[in-house]
């Protein structure tokens, strides 16, 4: 009944073509947005906060990341745990290293030597595919744990590998309580977010589907595979390093590879493909699902009162999460965002459906 | 079909609104239930660590059971404690902690090195204190530098000290170990790197050659590791292992031939999870005991007596007095030792919080007339800490599994102060600068 885009006519290309075409949607997210950033802040828990938000954002950067690549281009990609970490291990060394260097900066450099590792390991892609390519970039996630085990210049000489950094600022405001690093995460994500949807849209990201759907039909129409691919790579490693630095500076403040060990990896490929492969939304509902969801079943136990032994709670935490994924993949293989797609269609039609 | 998927999603809304609405309101309400002393226990009982985690835990849980149960807690405060499972994962831990936290944790023993190191960070800003027994941050000692992390008993650093002591000992004198070959099988992880600096130092110091062999965590796959233990012919081999990476190594010492006498483990790689499989093949098997075991101890008694009699153990009841049992229960005693410390100056029979508690940690003074009164005189040794060290003290023996139970087979052995100190102080130092610290003011360590 509310949701409908009767009597709304676009009179220029401008208006056909924005991010929201129908006026709900763009007054829904600027409330979304007004509730992450004013409301989320001030009423908000610090273990909703520190615990869950923070992490929920920073994966789900990651995970838009990783959608570009598996979603859009359709590169499959298993080294997303270790692009995080050169981004992560970048920045950090990129922080200690060069004296009054910005916290931005720093982490934006981070995501740029992501891009370049990125990129290098993204080259096979243009001989190889699917799962083939899979196995390759499994390829890159191992040599980067193993760099950052075994190359002590690059965790700075610390005797046990593990490094941290404390005392963060930006432009003289320091990012120490959950709220300010709640707030600077939210930017990030928002900025990248709005980078992400812009690239899809135009034709650098129809370059990629057109790839993603069928990579010699793309060539004969002029898209060049390298170009397309490796741009796919570039863009994906670029934002998933800075996810790897946000996680480790904001999230972790001291951390060891295992941070970023292949189960990330794997983490990261279950958010993208049960939120929605493709879509920009469906990175976000894909990390919520599988950050909070977890904490949630965990938990609930606890909120109705039922002692239940430890180990007992993790296994069924373990076991209905499990199902969940089952159920949610069968009702709908194209993810969550599909499902919320499909809702809003139904809305529109809402209460008269043919 | 179709209603069906409409009628999931606003069922799926539903929940994440509900869960939302109680993450939203739940925190605070713990809080509320004073006169209680919150001890939270961060433990694992699942995933490849949950072997030697679950013994562990149960021997936090039980000594707080016996706490509640035969002294109605301290001075009258009764302890309430809660569980929350880390599996051994830095986030999952980290995130256990800030739950934790909200409940009004007034300590934390993280259970996990890799945890340790990223609630360091924490603590000061949140003024709870880390009791880090055996493990954690070796640079930590230094109460100056950390002033909120209390790696009690004992380090990596001293465990590896120990240990070359014990070699030299073996074969008499350090100027015998000059060309000897020592090999470290070490847990690729902070916890396994730890203690590299320290041999490397005692390696300068008496000559011998230290071959540093990784096994990839969590440990299950060996054979690489063992082939070169096996062209390189080591003298001795230690073992820096944790969970399935103990048992599995021994079985492939045994598979490569390496004799188990010539293997030394740390005090995390020296209980009965660790061998009991093995059984046979572990014969002769060496490790560090940071802690005396057994059920004969008085305390172990009382907590037969009170906690699992009354059908209230955490676990089986064969399991205590084991290694690991051992351990955790002197975790939960250290803490209520602490807290009881804390009661004599800041109010007895008042709940303490995380800032009196670690007063209480920085102060404490066990003497073995009190091991005694607390029932555990055999197991450990007295300790008592300061401003300065956070540690207490560095006692450990040597003990050999005999293929169904350890025996000693070293007197009780302390860790070079003079070597020790040093070391501590250059990485306390590099740690405050890394971090543009400061070292405490000598008014601060009386507050």
């Amino acid at each position: 009944m509310l949701y409908r885009e009767n009597g709304q006519f676009k009179t220029s290309y401008g208006a056909d073509q924005q991010i929201f075409p129908i006026a709900q949607d763009r007054v829904a997210m600027l409330l979304l947005l007004a509730l992450a950033a004013v409301v989320v802040p001030g009423l908000a828990s610090e273990y909703l906060l520190r615990a869950i938000l923070i992490p929920f954002l920073i994966l789900s950067l990651a995970a838009l990341g990783l959608n570009i690549l598996v979603g859009y281009c359709g590169q499959i990609s298993l080294g997303t745990g270790g692009f995080m970490a050169v981004g992560a291990y970048a920045a950090f060394n990129f922080l200690v290293r060069v004296d009054g260097l910005p916290l931005v900066a720093a982490i934006l450099l981070g995501g740029l030597c992501a891009t370049v590792v990125g990129v290098l390991f993204g080259i096979p892609s243009l001989r190889i595919r699917g799962l083939y390519l899979a196995v390759a970039t499994l390829a890159a996630q191992f040599f980067c744990d193993w760099a950052f085990l075994r190359i002590k210049w690059l965790t700075h000489d610390s005797s046990s590998g593990s490094v941290g950094v404390s005392g963060l600022s930006v432009l003289g405001m320091p990012i120490e309580t959950p709220v300010q690093k709640y707030l600077f995460c939210l930017a990030f994500v928002l900025v990248f977010g709005l980078i992400a949807k812009n690239l899809v849209r135009g034709h650098i990201g129809r370059s990629w589907m057109a790839m993603r759907d069928m990579d010699v039909a793309a060539a004969v129409i002029g898209i060049r595979p390298m170009a397309a691919k490796l741009s796919a790579f570039a863009v994906s490693s670029f934002i998933v390093g800075v996810a790897g630095a946000l996680w480790a500076f904001i999230h972790l403040g001291s951390w060891e590879p295992a941070a970023f060990s292949i189960d990330r990896s794997f983490q990261l490929l279950f958010m993208v493909i049960i939120g929605g492969l493709g879509s920009i939304a469906g990175a976000f509902f894909g990390a919520a699902f599988l950050v909070v969801l977890p904490i949630v079943l965990d938990n609930l136990p606890y909120w109705f009162g039922i002692p239940i032994d430890t180990a007992l709670a993790s296994h069924l935490t373990t076991m209905i999460f499990g199902a969940l994924i089952v159920f949610f993949l069968i009702v709908e293989p194209h993810g969550l965002a599909r499902l919320w797609q499909i809702a809003k269609e139904k809305l529109r039609l809402w209460p008269f459906p043919h | 079909m179709k209603p069906n998927k409409t009628s999931t999603i606003a069922a799926r809304a539903a929940l994440m609104l509900a869960a939302a609405a109680s993450l939203l309101g739940g925190s605070g309400a713990a809080l509320a239930q004073a006169k209680e002393q919150f001890i939270p226990l961060l433990v694992y009982r699942t995933g490849p660590y949950a072997p030697n985690g679950t013994p562990w835990a149960n021997g936090k849980q039980d000594y707080l059971k016996l706490i509640n149960a035969r002294d109605g807690g301290i001075n009258g405060v009764k302890i309430a404690f809660e569980e929350c499972e880390t599996g051994y994962a830095t986030d999952k831990g980290v995130e256990c902690y800030e739950r934790m936290k909200g409940k009004g944790a007034s300590l934390f023993d993280p259970q996990a090195t890799g945890i340790t190191f990223a609630l360091t960070d924490k603590v000061p800003v949140d003024k709870i204190p880390l009791i880090t027994l055996g493990y954690g941050l070796s640079a930590s000692q230094d109460g100056n530098v950390f002033k909120w992390n209390f790696p009690m008993m004992g380090s990596y650093w001293t465990a590896a000290d120990m240990l070359i002591q014990h070699l030299a000992k073996k074969e008499g004198g350090f100027d015998k170990l000059k060309g000897r070959k020592i090999a470290l099988v070490y847990h690729d992880s902070p916890f396994g790197k730890e203690p590299i600096p320290l041999l490397e130092e005692r390696q300068k110091m008496h000559g011998f050659e230290l071959v540093k062999i990784p096994v990839t965590a969590p440990g299950v796959e060996q054979k690489s590791a063992w082939l070169q233990v096996r062209q390189q012919r080591p003298d001795y081999v230690l073992l820096w292992g944790w969970g399935v990476m103990n048992s599995t190594a021994l079985k492939e010492a045994q598979a490569t031939g390496y004799p188990r006498e010539k293997m030394y483990g740390v005090w995390w790689a020296g209980a009965e999870p660790d061998v009991k499989d093995v059984g046979e093949g572990a014969k002769g098997y060496n490790a560090l005991a940071l802690n005396g075991h057994g059920q004969q101890a008085r305390v172990m008694q009382d907590i037969l007596k009170y906690v699992h009699e009354k059908g209230q153990g955490s676990g089986p009841k064969d399991e205590v007095g084991s290694v690991l049992y051992t351990r955790g229960m002197i975790i939960s005693m250290l803490s209520v030792e602490a807290i009881r410390r804390a009661q004599e100056r800041f109010g007895k029979g008042k709940v303490m919080t995380g800032e009196q508690v670690r007063w209480g940690l920085e102060n404490l003074a066990i003497d073995q007339k009190r091991l005694d009164a607390l029932g555990i005189g055999t197991l450990i040794r007295p300790i008592s800490t300061s401003c300065q060290d956070h540690m207490g003290s560095t006692w450990a023996r040597v003990h050999t599994w005999d293929g169904s139970k350890w025996n000693f087979s070293s007197d009780w052995l302390q860790a070079d102060e003079q070597i020790l100190k040093p070391m501590v102080k250059a990485a306390a130092d590099k740690y405050a600068s890394d971090k543009k610290l400061t070292r405490r003011a000598p008014a601060d360590c009386q507050s």
